[in-house]
């Protein structure tokens, strides 16, 4: 295996963890207005992942910055082509991140209902919109022989990716709905399990069409096998939930997770980018990798850095890891 | 294509505009960061209140500023991407690697102990909490370093070569990218900016309770840390800025030439205080000039000749082809008087503060303040004059406490435009770097957006640290000063209300 493969694996590993952790802050989002019913467990439902969703967002900033650095041609291509979506996401993530830390800096309700309608709307659209994205870039789009994105922002808006983003967009609320039956107490808990059951059909309905599309599409062996993965987890993960068995179900929500992007990248592979024009205008792991020694250095890097951060952010994870419910929100600030 | 709105231009606009607004937050993340850990420290080892109070006074404020810091970052890492992707793909295989060290070495530190932090008063024993400030400090300063190095290789390109076979610059040496002299230098003048404009903020706001009596006890502890601060950075930022100016001299010497409207070689060459007339055509309409000190400020000496922008503008069209190098001189010559009056402005401020504050001198024992009152600031016996001048003072300061921003903005804005046409000096050129594919509507979409976007979330930035600064050091309760014993939490009371909740 050439060091770009190595990369290839990488890049992939930290969009996961992206998309395992903000998967659930962003579905924590969502549910700010689909279960809690009143400010005290909206709060609750915020403060589940209130210490942590900062750590999880740098996992973009990795796999984003890791891209430009192993596979600037890739990076380019992608954030240039996928322009308009791209400029929405940030936005969202913009409003997102400072609605967390400035809501409760004022007691007027007009300030905080603004800012919860920030959370849930800055939420929904990034959960709905890197799968669009994600659906995209394994479909193929229209990429010229200089590495350009030729297409507009309507030709990415096809069946496949929409479907795409709606598997996110459901996958990643059912995740959080899982995580807030695991992280809360009371009535909440109970109604968190009951909207996780909901989700987690929808999810199943969603995610086997998608993938099964991407399996007939472009799927092998491995591909199938990393389907085949998810799909059982996912029910796995509505079974536990069923059962009242959060961590588990927690775990299985997780895995399908990992699955569902391990079967993305496994069907990209080796290419980073297809060209929907001309196959021979494919971005590839050679095509659009670094140097070599550029690479080196990286993996230097990640080895040491990736486990170091795991260990610590798990350790918050730890640190939090009491349940909360409305009794623990203080009123004042 | 109207040039005023073509891709590049409005390309351009965006960066300065996100960068600046950006660099707003980072400076003061970067400083409040340090000074809350010290505060904090200060309390763990003597458990005095006023430094508890003090660090949570300042800490929420630091929240309030660090959380735009981080938002606007996220834009500076895919901008690159989005409008500048022929220079993505020409240096990514360079500049990628400082970014992604950045974000897979200290954006997580940050963001995870600041968490930690956050939420951590009644979670975690008072050491552990304190050392996750620590972290979250030494975080801030790993990324400024390293981002510092990406674009200390915008302007001096060193440890890569060339790839005609691939178009690009391939990274050769890794090592050299990290430790080369323009990277150093700029680390250190930038880091000890940073220390200036945090502890001008701090100072300001102090001396704003003070002047009203309020708060005495913790902002006069924090008027000393700011003073004591502000001008070890001032005097450390004005030295840096000499050793700066030194490597630029010798490897952009346009830049410098351009900062001092310096159109032909002059030997001994003056340094320009302030220029009237039109800058942009020439140097004639001088007003005031120091003999020998631009030759000083490049070369140590007061003599050496100092070439001039028609000099080197003529010795890069030998050596790059056909073309015109010279930045934008009005912008350069005026950032480069902005960046240091502002800085230096603010740097005098200070000094006078700490002598103002000293504990003794020929002030009698009866104009002497203790730990509950403001400090006098009397020069004179004479009260009421005293208490004028006091005021004075205090109004200064407060005045005075975003000096540096304006003078951090100056100087980025200098250090880039006065690198044009070159995003990589002497390597690529801006025009060249921009992405082919995106339109001019895409563009000026973001642009808009952007800038819409951030004067929105600038006003209610301000509202609130107006807000909180107001408001003032919270009262302490029972569990601020009996913070937990173990890791979790030790409350018996499980459901007692957390420390902080969003």
């Amino acid at each position: 295996m050439e060091l770009h493969d190595v990369w290839f694996i990488l890049i992939a590993v930290l969009w996961t963890g992206y998309f395992f952790l903000e998967g659930f802050d962003f579905g924590i989002g969502v549910l700010t207005k689909l279960l809690a019913r009143d400010r005290p467990e909206r709060r609750v439902l915020i403060n589940t992942i209130g210490p942590v969703w900062d750590g999880n967002e740098v996992w973009l900033l990795s796999a984003g910055g890791a891209t430009f650095a192993a596979f600037p041609e890739w990076y380019a291509t992608l954030f240039s082509g996928f322009y308009l979506p791209l400029l929405l996401i940030l936005l969202c993530l913009i409003l997102r991140g400072v609605a967390f830390e400035y809501r409760v800096k004022r007691d007027e309700e007009r300030w905080q209902r603004n800012w919860e309608h920030a959370i849930f709307w800055c939420s929904l659209l990034p959960a709905f919109l890197w799968g669009v994205a994600f659906g995209n870039i394994v479909r193929g789009v229209q990429i010229d022989a200089h590495k350009e994105y030729v297409g507009s922002v309507l030709d990415l808006l096809n069946p496949y990716a929409l479907l795409g983003g709606l598997v996110t967009l459901s996958l990643f609320t059912f995740h959080g709905a899982v995580f807030a039956s695991l992280k809360t107490l009371g009535d909440i808990r109970e109604r968190a399990r009951r909207t996780a059951t909901v989700l987690g059909l929808i999810t199943a309905v969603l995610a086997v069409g998608f993938l099964g599309w991407t399996q007939l599409d472009k799927g092998d062996t491995s591909s199938l096998v990393a389907m085949i993965v998810a799909v059982l987890a996912l029910a796995a993960g509505l079974v536990m939930n069923r059962l009242g068995r959060e961590g588990w179900s927690f775990a299985f929500s997780g895995v399908t997770i990992v699955a569902a992007v391990a079967m993305l990248f496994l069907t990209l592979f080796p290419n980073v980018m297809p060209s929907s024009l001309n196959e021979s205008w494919n971005l590839t792991v050679s095509n659009a990798s670094s140097s070599a020694y550029t690479l080196k250095i990286m993996t230097w890097c990640a080895g040491i850095a990736t486990p170091l951060v795991l260990l610590y952010q798990g350790w918050t994870y730890w640190v939090f890891r009491k349940r909360i419910g409305t009794q623990h929100i203080a009123d004042a600030h | 294509m109207d040039l005023a709105l073509a891709p590049e231009t409005l390309a351009r606009w965006q960066f300065g505009i996100t960068t600046v607004y950006h660099f707003l937050f980072v400076p003061l993340t970067i400083s409040l960061a340090a000074l809350v850990a010290g505060l904090e420290t200060a309390w763990v080892r003597t458990g005095k209140e006023k430094y508890l109070k003090a660090t949570k006074f300042w800490g929420k404020l630091f929240l309030i500023n660090i959380a735009m810091g981080v938002v606007t970052g996220l834009v500076q890492e895919f901008q690159f991407g989005m409008n500048w992707s022929d220079y993505s793909r020409f240096v990514g295989d360079v500049f990628g690697a400082p970014l992604a060290f950045e974000a897979l070495i200290a954006f997580f530190f940050e963001s995870t102990f600041i968490g930690l932090w956050i939420f951590g008063w009644d979670k975690l024993p008072k050491k552990i909490h304190c050392f996750c400030m620590w972290m979250v400090s030494i975080g801030t300063i790993l990324s400024a370093y390293f981002i510092l190095a990406a674009n200390s290789w915008m302007q001096h390109p060193v440890g890569y070569k060339y790839n005609a076979a691939t178009g690009r610059a391939e990274l050769t040496d890794f090592w050299k990218v990290l430790t080369q002299d323009t990277t150093l230098v700029v680390v250190f003048h930038t880091l000890t900016a940073a220390f200036l404009t945090g502890a001008a903020f701090m100072v300001g706001i102090a001396a704003y309770h003070l002047m009203r009596k309020k708060h005495v006890k913790v902002m006069r502890t924090s008027l000393r840390l700011g003073l004591i601060t502000l001008v070890i950075a001032g005097a450390l930022t004005a030295l840096s800025g000499d050793q700066l100016g030194k490597v630029m001299f010798r490897q952009q010497p346009m830049k410098m030439a351009a900062a001092e409207a310096l159109w032909d070689k002059e030997a001994p060459a003056p340094f320009s205080v302030f220029a009237y007339g039109d800058v942009d055509k020439g140097h004639n309409k001088v007003a005031v000039e120091i003999p020998g000190l631009l030759s000083f400020l490049a070369h140590d000496d007061f003599s050496s000749p100092v070439p001039g922008i028609n000099d080197v503008n003529k010795s890069e069209q030998q050596k790059y082809g056909p073309g015109d190098y010279r930045p934008n001189i009005p912008v350069a010559y005026w950032g480069f008087r902005w960046m240091i009056g502002f800085g230096m402005a603010s740097f005098a401020v200070g000094l006078a503060g700490l002598w103002l504050t000293r504990k003794k001198f020929w002030l009698a024992p009866g104009l002497r303040t203790g730990d509950e009152e403001p400090p006098n600031l009397a020069l004179t016996k004479n009260k009421v004059l005293g208490v004028r001048l006091s005021k004075a003072y205090w109004s200064l300061a407060f005045v005075t406490l975003g000096f540096p921003l304006i003078a951090n903005s100056w100087g980025w804005i200098f250090t880039e435009m006065g690198r044009q046409p070159w995003v990589v000096y002497g390597v690529l050129k801006t025009s060249s770097a921009v992405s082919p594919g995106v339109s001019q509507g895409e563009v000026l979409t973001s642009m808009t957006v952007f800038t819409l976007l951030y004067a929105i979330l600038a006003v209610i930035e301000v509202r609130l640290l107006v807000k909180y600064v107001k408001a003032g050091p919270p009262e302490l309760t029972d569990d601020d000063l009996n913070p937990p014993t173990k890791i979790g939490g030790d409350h018996a009371d499980a459901d007692r209300p957390m420390a902080f909740s969003y």
